[in-house]
């Protein structure tokens, strides 16, 4: 019985990793010390790993992670580094030489171009993982972050915060 | 025989404050002296712009066409020149700029040629289009491009249109003022609605608190030659919403997270049916529309309106008054406040309405939910507003869906209602925008992690194919060698040596080929430099191969 249900409920792959991967924002930027989102995850499900590695996810992914995995949230590790605004990098194309040395860092293939041809950014399909900046050899990327526009302004927690008015009650 | 009406739960009765503005007549306002147009009025893409700046352009062209299927088209409301294409002021409650076109107008108002289409003969689809084309959105305000909703599907029909004349909202009496003087155009408008529709009953439904608005259009209704019932409805806010006009008129629910459409009927309002009428009727596209202007101004009334025209100069018009602190888009149960009054009337614009301290007292301090669910007994949409409020706090997005949040009409009402005066609808529109939000995020990790996936997939695979080339290369060459040493007849050490020979011999003619190439036709000067230098490179060489001289040995 055990050996026919072995067979028959074969999971392919951790599907905790899936789990934890699906959570993870895919930057790829490897922050956490891991080469992708992925391995952090096997690590992660694997025990290998801490849940608060993740500068991109932030405080939000962390406690995302800890509810998952049944354990306490942990404020973010500083030694990954700290959460930025969501950019996307920008070639200033009048420096660009044309090196590729950009294109085969991008985990993504956000950047198009080819040797001495101008390189450019698909700002779509980058993630702001800023793997793009250190082999430039003339510093010619920039991060941008996003400006907020009307598609993709979001209402804010209404300002009426119920306990802040509670203790106004209480010092009057 | 009067038809038997339903009452969907819910609601509430606010002050109506219609008579304040029903009582004058329609006035056209001024041609302003610049209007500024936005590219996104509607639901959807935006138009893209399809004029240069310094163009002139004439009253009623097409300056921005429709992008996509669910897109509308915007038109220069007036004639002029075109002197921006660019992110302006919008009536939008963030008060981000947006794309807009500014012309400065010419005071001529010249209208481009435009005729009447010949409706009946045109193919559904492309009377459609052309509906797209002329602009012509919802102007009840959700402002959905009306050629979507006038689709029925290829194989559905809408057999019930209904006509929405209930503006339920406070304040606001542009549609009533529409219907009383332009009955006419309105049902002319819904003759064409039936016919791309397909539909067999129309019905026109319309609060009890407008008597003259149901005798003009029944007027109207009386000459048709298709059969339109005008329907006298309780006044109760918001019985104009579309789903509870459905739900009064026919006793039918739309189902959580289906359309209208889906259970046989479809709603417009009836500027909309005004608005198709003028474009088909008199080939003119949609750029004016009746706006209400009121509140806390002199003499509060309704002006036609060319779209992109401020809103202070329609607040001026009106009479401004001492101590106005504020304007809404809208009514006071749903509309928005602006962050300027440099905005323009865009097609969704039904009313302006200027507040005062008097008219609108600023609401008393939140107080802590008691959980005293009068929210739920107001709320229309049948929900349970004060656990929707408790998720969206809290930030429990996922339980807030499951609550379905999603079928939450933002009508008002729970606030309206809530003794402890929490701004309920602030916190669901936190949470509607949140989500929408995430799963953007969530689309864009997806995203990320194929293309990430792929590149790993992409690098294996070429590494692969490397490998595979050059297994193959030295495999044909060990083959090759192998064959020569058999037909030599020599032994497996022989064929070893051969190998070594013939790696050799191509090591050897590598070096050769790396031999300077700019020795090529010289000139006998340059030749006998280099012999020169050769001599003398050689001496070189042999000095420091002799032996060294003897006085330094020891």
């Amino acid at each position: 019985m055990l050996g026919w249900s072995a067979i028959r409920f074969k999971v392919e792959g951790n599907p905790l990793a899936e789990k934890i991967d699906a959570i993870l924002p895919q930057t790829q930027c490897g922050q956490c010390g891991f080469p992708g989102c992925r391995p952090y995850a096997e690590a992660i499900a694997k025990g290998e790993a801490e849940i608060n590695q993740c500068p991109p996810g932030g405080e939000e992914g962390v406690k995302k992670l800890a509810e998952l995995l049944g354990v306490e949230p942990k404020p973010l590790d500083e030694a990954h580094g700290a959460p930025k605004p969501k950019s996307v990098a920008f070639i200033d194309e009048n420096t660009c030489i044309g090196c590729t040395l950009c294109i085969q860092a991008c985990p993504v293939d956000a950047i198009s171009g080819a040797a001495k041809q101008m390189h450019t950014i698909l700002a779509a399909e980058c993630t702001g993982c800023e793997l793009c900046l250190p082999p430039c050899p003339v510093d010619c990327i920039t991060m941008v972050p996003i400006p907020e526009d009307l598609p993709h302004w979001k209402w804010k927690h209404p300002v009426v915060m119920l306990k802040q008015l509670d203790r106004e009650e209480a010092a009057t | 025989m009067s038809r038997e009406l339903f009452k969907f739960r819910g609601g509430v009765h606010p002050p109506e404050h219609k008579a304040e503005s029903n009582g004058r007549p329609v006035h056209p306002a001024p041609l302003p002296k610049t209007l500024v147009i936005p590219l996104r009025q509607h639901i959807g893409t935006p138009a893209k712009p399809v004029v240069e700046v310094g163009e002139r352009v004439l009253k009623g062209q097409l300056i921005g066409a429709a992008d996509g299927y669910i897109s509308c088209a915007v038109h220069a409301s007036s004639s002029g020149i075109v002197t921006a294409i660019g992110p302006a002021a919008v009536p939008h409650v963030s008060g981000l700029p947006d794309d807009c076109i500014t012309i400065e107008t010419d005071g001529r108002d010249e209208w481009i040629a435009h005729a009447p289409l010949d409706w009946r003969a045109m193919e559904p689809a492309d009377l459609r289009m052309r509906l797209r084309d002329m602009g012509i959105a919802g102007l009840g305000g959700a402002v959905f491009p009306s050629a979507v909703k006038l689709d029925p599907g290829a194989a559905r029909h809408c057999p019930t249109l209904i006509v929405n004349g209930g503006e339920c909202e406070p304040w606001i009496t542009c549609d009533d003022l529409l219907m009383r003087t332009r009955a006419d155009e309105i049902l002319a408008g819904v003759a064409i609605m039936r016919h791309l529709l397909g539909s067999t009953e129309v019905l026109v439904g319309i609060e009890d608190n407008k008597p003259e608005a149901i005798a003009a259009m029944r007027d109207a209704a009386a000459g048709l030659d298709f059969p339109v019932e005008v329907v006298p409805v309780p006044a109760v806010y918001p019985g104009g919403g579309a789903k509870q006009m459905i739900e009064t008129l026919t006793g039918r629910q739309v189902p959580s997270g289906k359309l209208s459409t889906d259970i046989g009927i479809q709603v417009f309002n009836v500027g909309t049916a005004h608005a198709l009428a003028r474009a088909v009727h008199h080939g003119e596209p949609l750029i004016a529309r009746l706006v209400t202007v009121t509140g806390h101004v002199l003499r509060p009334q309704n002006f036609e309106v060319l779209i992109g025209t401020p809103m202070h100069a329609l607040i001026t018009l009106a009479g401004d008054r001492e101590g106005a602190t504020g304007v809404l888009m809208g009514g006071p149960m749903m509309g928005v406040p602006m962050p300027s009054l440099d905005v323009p009337v865009v097609k969704a614009t039904n009313c302006i309405l200027v507040k005062s301290a008097e008219l609108f007292p600023p609401l008393p301090k939140a107080l802590p939910c008691i959980r005293c669910t009068r929210c739920a007994d107001a709320c229309p949409a049948e929900l349970q507003p004060q656990e929707l409020f408790r998720f969206a706090k809290a930030g429990d997005f996922g339980r807030a869906q499951e609550y379905h949040l999603f079928d939450c009409i933002e009508c008002g009402c729970c606030s309206y209602v809530c003794p402890s005066h929490i701004p309920l609808v602030d916190f669901y529109r936190y949470a509607k925008s949140e989500i929408w939000a995430r799963e953007r995020e969530k689309r864009a990790a997806d995203l990320a992690r194929e293309r990430h996936e792929f590149r790993q997939f992409r690098l294996e695979r070429e590494k692969k194919e490397k490998a595979e080339k050059l297994a193959a290369k030295a495999q044909a060459k060990r083959a090759e060698i192998a064959a020569d040493a058999t037909a030599s007849g020599a032994p497996d050490a022989e064929a070893k040596k051969a190998l070594i020979a013939a790696a050799l011999a191509r090591a050897q003619a590598k070096k050769a080929e790396a031999a300077p190439k700019n020795t090529d036709n010289l000139s006998p000067e340059t030749q006998h430099e280099i012999e020169e230098i050769e001599t003398r490179r050689a001496k070189i060489r042999e000095l420091a191969h002799q032996p060294l001289e003897p006085e330094e040995k020891p």
